[in-house]
């Protein structure tokens, strides 16, 4: 491989990062436009319609001034850390996004075979989302530690605890996924449910959806489970300190993160980039997967405008007695369905039953 | 080419990283630092093919080991002074372990066993070869008896922690949603006769 070719590699890895980090941050501030709408038209009020037509200039003039606010950094706060986390909370969930498959494309017939759109087609893509959006835990435990703030490391620390309980049924719920596509790539499970509405993962995994996407909410730190940001009891909880561009960029990590739960429930349970009928395949692959991921966005914001906010130990409870005893069990039901007829002639009707599910056994 | 490039780097910064763990006098950058060793370490299992053991790695090390550690870490006051009293004393023993591990590593990566043209065959099988199904065949047929032994442990593991440190506490209130939610009227009314 010579210089050339290596700069040329790297330009257009660079080219692919930017086709992605782009339009994130370009639907992380229209979201939050539509997020102020909708609740508005929920609440039967009118939401932003001032800056522009319809108010669709909001995100513009918000991002402009918090980018002209002064950054303050409280006295004893640890400097470097301070100005580390918000970078750290940001970086997972940009990284994230890179094993995302956004659907399949032969480039209008320039490719003899269709390629997957994702800047890395790893065959452990469900395992790499997990590990990265993990990650996030650190720029909020951080700034709720460099703050020195009581109600920042309170909320720092809720947050983690959280996070760490929410994790857990997430996983046990992908693990069902697993057992259906039986791949940890993400376009395999996108393949896997090839097929129209009646092959797609959330019909026999319907619990196992409901949870995840609960999870996700929690572990995005959304309504009804933000308790991290509690306005009435921490204020704002670990970003309580941070003012302009860096309290910008923990709201622009919570958005991307929303994102990326949608688009995860979307490849996972919902088809991928497949159409829910046949005749409706015209529509390309890519629109279909936005389209269901921004409906899951719309749902997010639905939480917010009607549910209350949980109380702690309420959230504790979903947590560890709700959920983990429910995706246990169906890991064991799953589990147990695929391979009931090995174990006996009369109960292959239901291996046959999931087996619809698992074309690759 | 890349590819050692990429070796010397994560190599390079894990060791760089393991330094910064040890010599930092804030244990927060302690923790830092380790975190960063643990992405590094998880880098080079990429190099070699291993993509399910790196990602592993930073999924339960990075993402769930180290936030344990940060959180007592931030619980606990540790004394800047005091911790560095007393290296005297613990040096004989830390010294005999760093010296055994020294001569342990010259006398392996002098061995022969690993010269670069061994290391070279290793290299790349190619992409149809899944090394998570690989890995997954072995440890549920070969190692069948050595996995389930490690889940028991961790089992009794987690179950010691639980009790040592479950307390009852006769004076706190609990909510029992099912009970609140099956209360009827008549539980809570009574009509009385005046």
């Amino acid at each position: 491989m010579t210089w050339l070719d290596m700069v040329i590699q790297g330009g257009i890895w660079a080219l692919e990062i930017l086709a992605i980090v782009v339009p994130v941050a370009l639907s992380v501030a229209y979201i939050t436009y539509a997020e102020r709408r909708i609740i508005g038209w929920i609440q039967v009020r009118q939401g932003c319609n001032r800056v522009g037509p319809f108010g669709l200039l909001q995100p513009l003039a918000d991002g402009l001034k918090l980018f002209l606010k002064e950054t303050i950094i409280p006295t004893n706060a640890n400097k470097f850390l301070f100005v580390a986390a918000p970078v750290m909370a940001l970086m997972p969930a940009l990284l994230a996004f890179a094993v995302v498959p956004f659907g399949e494309t032969t480039l209008f017939g320039l490719w003899e075979t269709a390629h997957v759109m994702a800047i890395a087609n790893l065959n452990v893509g469900v395992l790499y989302v997990m590990a990265i959006s993990s990650l996030s835990i650190y720029g909020i435990l951080m700034a709720g530690w460099a703050s020195n703030s009581k109600y920042a490391l309170i909320g720092a620390i809720r947050s983690t605890s959280q996070m760490i309980s929410y994790e857990i049924s997430m996983g046990f719920s992908i693990v069902c996924v697993l057992i259906l596509s039986g791949s940890l790539g993400l376009t395999d499970i996108v393949h896997g449910q090839e097929g129209g509405l009646l092959h797609w993962y959330f019909i026999p995994l319907f619990p196992m959806f409901i949870v995840f996407f609960i999870s996700g909410a929690a572990e995005t730190n959304r309504s009804p489970f933000d308790l991290p940001e509690g306005e009435a009891e921490l204020v704002a909880g670990f970003f309580v300190e941070y003012s302009g561009m860096w309290f910008a960029t923990f709201s622009l990590a919570e958005y991307g993160a929303m994102i990326l739960i949608s688009l995860m429930t979307s490849i996972m349970f919902l088809g991928g980039w497949y159409p829910p009928f046949e005749f409706l395949g015209f529509i390309p692959g890519t629109v279909w997967l936005l389209a269901k991921a921004f409906f899951l966005v719309f749902v997010f914001i639905w939480f917010r405008a009607t549910f209350p906010r949980y109380r702690y130990d309420q959230l504790m409870r979903l947590g560890w007695k709700v959920f983990l005893p429910w995706t246990m069990a169906w890991i064991a039901v799953v589990g147990f369905a695929t391979y009931a007829g090995d174990l006996s002639e009369n109960l292959s009707f239901i291996s046959d039953a999931i087996g619809f599910y698992q074309p690759w056994r | 080419m890349l590819e050692t490039t990429f070796f010397y780097l994560f190599g390079g910064l894990a060791v760089f990283a393991a330094l910064g763990v040890i010599l930092s006098k804030n244990t927060m950058y302690s923790v830092m630092w380790l975190i960063l060793c643990f992405f590094n370490a998880s880098g080079l299992f990429f190099l070699l093919d291993a993509e399910f053991l790196g990602v592993i790695l930073v999924l339960i090390y990075v993402g769930a080991v180290m936030v344990l550690f940060m959180f007592v870490v931030m619980m606990i006051e540790v004394n800047q002074a005091a911790k560095r009293e007393g290296w005297l004393q613990y040096l004989p023993v830390g010294g005999m372990i760093a010296l055994i591990l020294f001569i342990e590593l010259v006398a392996a990566s002098t061995s022969g066993v690993f010269t670069t043209g061994d290391m070279a065959m290793t290299g790349h099988i190619g992409a149809e070869v899944n090394n998570t199904v690989e890995i997954g065949k072995v440890l549920y047929t070969k190692y069948l008896l050595g996995f389930e032994i490690a889940a028991i442990i961790l089992l009794v593991a987690l179950i010691g922690a639980i009790v040592l440190t479950l307390r009852e506490r006769k004076d706190a209130k609990y909510q029992n949603i099912s009970k609140q939610v099956n209360v009827r009227k008549e539980d809570r009314l009574t009509k009385v006769s005046m």
